[in-house]
């Protein structure tokens, strides 16, 4: 059984393989690109607003609230990065419903790239808004001691976010093609459309994991600032 | 029984335990959490956005540890390292 889509080869030409993991990530992107594209070139600020336009401006603004509501100070900063993220990751595992689509996010390969994006992102993001020194000193906070922890925390956390999702879309395509050979008809689809629901939340818990991080890094700061002490943190979840 | 059936039985054991053994703790702390959430939403309906969000959150990282249990069963099964090792180089 296929537990991966790295392993369908879709192209191969004089040793450059293209597998099925590639071709839908690019199919991912260009359906996103395309359809924001399409949408933003004709914006109106009118009366008349296109539902499209709609649309967009809805999935817009939750993903800004959503960043507020998690104690980022300005969501307009991190929105691009978290939104492209959640975006992409619905966006494949949504695709499903399609025949003959694999999700991108069911390859280990993906969903590190991913991750190493959050990793990279949270050490820049926090050291734009605090400086270099602030950042390195956030990793001996409590004491000295706890830097190879907080070292060790860094890196489990980016496992944990890869596998996470890995597993869980890999699980979904897993029990359909186990239920296929069982029972065929029924009892799939209504895996499937349980992978939907699962595929969402992911998306959301992905992107909602690198906002914490990211708020995390670069929260710290505003404890030693005296203006902002009368502002109390909504959140106080961190690293898993 | 040559090395590789013994590998084959090993694992396909170990990968019902594992998947069996850790999948206990995520079930019990997922009903706990989903208990606590519901008691929290009835006393607190106006909060109810904020305890589901986190009910969210908090279910998928409970989840993750039987996700992990998941892939490592998976890994014995189809993507064994140790049958390969045998198929090459011959035995032990």
């Amino acid at each position: 059984m296929e537990i991966s889509p790295d392993a369908w080869v879709l192209y191969e030409w004089q040793g450059l393989r293209l597998n099925a993991t590639i071709v839908f990530t690019w199919g991912v992107m260009a359906l996103l690109v395309l359809v924001s594209w399409i949408i933003t070139a004709r914006l109106s600020e009118g009366e008349t607003v296109s539902r499209w336009q709609v649309m967009l401006e809805v999935v817009v603004t939750t993903i800004r609230d959503q960043i507020d509501e998690v104690g980022a100070a300005d969501p307009a900063r991190y929105l691009p990065f978290i939104g492209t993220l959640f975006l992409f990751i619905a966006t494949a595992n949504l695709l499903t419903i399609l025949p003959g689509y694999q999700p991108p996010t069911g390859s280990l390969s993906t969903t590190a790239a991913l991750a190493i994006c959050v990793l990279i992102a949270v050490p820049l993001f926090s050291i734009t808004r605090r400086g270099l020194g602030g950042y390195l000193k956030s990793y001996l906070q409590p004491s000295p001691f706890m830097l190879p922890f907080n070292l060790i925390s860094e890196l489990s956390r980016t496992i944990a976010l890869a596998v996470r999702l890995y597993g869980n879309v890999m699980s979904g395509t897993v029990i359909v093609g186990i239920l296929i050979s069982v029972a065929p008809f029924f009892f799939p689809i209504l895996m499937q459309l349980l992978g939907l629901l699962t595929g969402l939340i992911q998306a959301y818990i992905f992107a909602v994991l690198a906002m914490v991080y990211i708020a995390s890094a670069s929260r710290a700061q505003r404890k030693t600032d005296p203006a902002a002490d009368t502002e109390t943190p909504r959140t106080s979840r961190e690293g898993d | 029984m040559d090395p590789a059936t013994i590998i084959a039985a090993i694992s396909i054991v170990t990968a019902g335990l594992t998947i069996a053994i850790g999948s206990i703790g995520p079930a019990l702390a997922e009903g706990r959490a989903a208990s606590r959430a519901l008691q929290a939403v009835a006393q607190q309906p106006d909060a109810s956005d904020t305890i589901t969000r986190t009910l969210f959150v908090s279910l998928a990282m409970i989840e993750s540890t039987a996700i992990y249990c998941f892939v490592v069963s998976m890994i014995l099964l189809f993507a064994n390292p140790f049958v390969d090792a045998t198929a090459l180089g011959g035995g032990g």
